[in-house]
């Protein structure tokens, strides 16, 4: 059965997944991903705010191409994830409660989405054309001079995850729960 | 002698990167309909599909297949009866691969510096690999390189006695160890032999070559058999949900080597598997 779910993320809906779920997502995400943590990184070390309020929110790891000027988006599907392990937990900290991109996570990670309740969705990759029919609005909100790897804003209406790692800390590719 | 414009090149560039970014080769395309049908797990099957719907919407609505348009790799290989006129050819190339990412907003993935990380704004410089072979054509293969399946490539050098158990056992390692993160169906190039920086180049090549097609290299022949199929035992499936489609191809390449090594380098390519040949 496929999940219907809405972002900003609630608590009961988060503890109501289980990693291996098929879920559509519905709501507004922020995307960042390798270069954006970097900065957001930066930004909380120096105790400045965060460019959007992150509490509840989720981030896609996501760099898409640029939109032609008819389209709201061009390809945008998910980047591999383990790249930003090490800079998730400040971000984890401040309320940041969901993640979507794709391939494995550390352990730590692991670890640290029980301790927060927070959630990993996986999106197939290599299908950024698809992916790019779920976004219905696209707004940049910073960090500008990345590019591709700016801040966005997106309204996305089903777009189709699957729970990675739940809120309980299982994992979508360790054989136990498969 | 043959006298051949670099524009003529750089034209031909231009066209291939507009095509390879928004429609997926045929032998891609086939092997993945192939698998489609004999995979027996729904969510494998149903990954599949998606696949296949995305390539459909890409070339329908040309929007790029995958939204990391890669860097761009390309080798020439040229008759040496080949005489160049026109522009310095490295230039004429980069011209029309910074013009086709501008033209088709395709995605500028390039830095500057490895280290300091500024965007070049147009996806230059491609990575131009020459080699000079017999008679006076010229063959051009351009891919597009994604890193997400780059970044999950290795090399080795091993020692002469770990033999072909010890290759072949590094390979599906490398596989392993990759697990989702390539985006698989994946296609693993293997280079096995010559120095370290022969077996790298033999890997990239070998992800050019068309799947299905039969390697002319008997022994290497016979790995890509047993690679496949220990490969796809590994069961990582689409997206690395678990299957029995894990490679659409194995490609092997090799070389003579010192009596003192035994170098292998594993490049991987995602299912996204965008390249192209042409013959000048």
């Amino acid at each position: 059965m496929i999940k219907r779910i809405t972002a900003p993320l609630k608590k009961e809906e988060i503890i109501s997944l289980n990693a291996g779920d098929e879920i559509l997502l519905t709501g507004y995400i922020y995307t960042a991903r390798d270069a954006a943590h970097k900065k957001m990184i930066e930004l909380i070390e120096q105790n400045k705010e965060l460019p959007f309020n992150i509490e509840n929110q989720i981030i896609y790891y996501v760099g898409p191409t640029p939109n032609k000027p008819d389209e709201i988006i061009g390809a945008a599907g998910p980047t591999t994830s383990y790249r930003m392990d090490d800079m998730t937990l400040p971000l984890l900290k401040l309320g940041l409660k969901g993640m979507i991109g794709k391939g494995k996570r550390s352990e730590a990670i692991k670890t640290y989405l029980k301790e927060f309740q927070g959630i990993y969705f996986i999106a197939i990759g290599g299908i950024g054309a698809l992916m790019s029919s779920t976004v219905k609005e696209n707004v940049s909100i910073a960090f500008e001079e990345l590019g591709a790897e700016a801040i966005r804003k997106l309204y996305v209406e089903d777009m189709p995850l699957y729970v990675g790692i739940d809120s309980f800390g299982n994992d979508i590719y360790e054989d136990e729960v498969r | 002698m043959r006298e051949i414009n670099t524009e003529t090149i750089g034209k031909m560039i231009y066209d291939a990167l507009l095509e390879i970014n928004f429609v997926l080769p045929d032998d891609v395309k086939d092997k993945i309909h192939c698998q489609l049908n004999i995979e027996k797990s729904s969510v494998a099957k149903s990954i599949l599909a998606k696949i296949e719907d995305n390539y459909r919407i890409a070339e329908k609505k040309k929007i790029p297949l995958c939204q990391d348009t890669g860097m761009v790799v390309v080798f020439l290989e040229i008759g040496q009866e080949v005489h160049f006129y026109g522009k310095y050819i490295e230039d004429v190339i980069n011209e029309n691969v910074s013009k086709a990412y501008i033209d088709a907003y395709l995605r500028k993935s390039i830095v500057k510096s490895p280290t300091t990380r500024v965007n070049t704004q147009d996806n230059t410089p491609a990575v131009v690999h020459y080699k000079l072979v017999a008679g006076e054509s010229m063959k051009i293969s351009i891919a597009v390189k994604g890193f997400g399946s780059e970044n999950m490539s290795r090399m080795a050098l091993l020692k002469p006695s770990d033999g072909l158990e010890g290759v072949l056992e590094f390979v599906v390692e490398t596989v392993k160890i990759a697990g989702p993160n390539p985006c698989p169906p994946i296609v693993v190039g293997v280079g096995v032999g010559g120095t370290i920086e022969k077996a790298a180049l033999m890997a990239k090549q070998a992800l050019m070559r068309e799947i299905g097609s039969e390697n002319q290299n008997t022994e290497a022949l016979e790995m890509e058999k047993i690679l496949m199929k220990r490969i796809n035992d590994l069961q990582i499936g689409p997206m690395g949900m678990r299957g029995d489609t894990t490679a659409l191809g194995v490609h092997v390449e090799l070389y003579p080597t010192h009596i003192a090594g035994l170098p292998v380098v594993v490049n991987i390519n995602c299912h996204s598997s965008r390249h192209k040949e042409m013959i000048l």
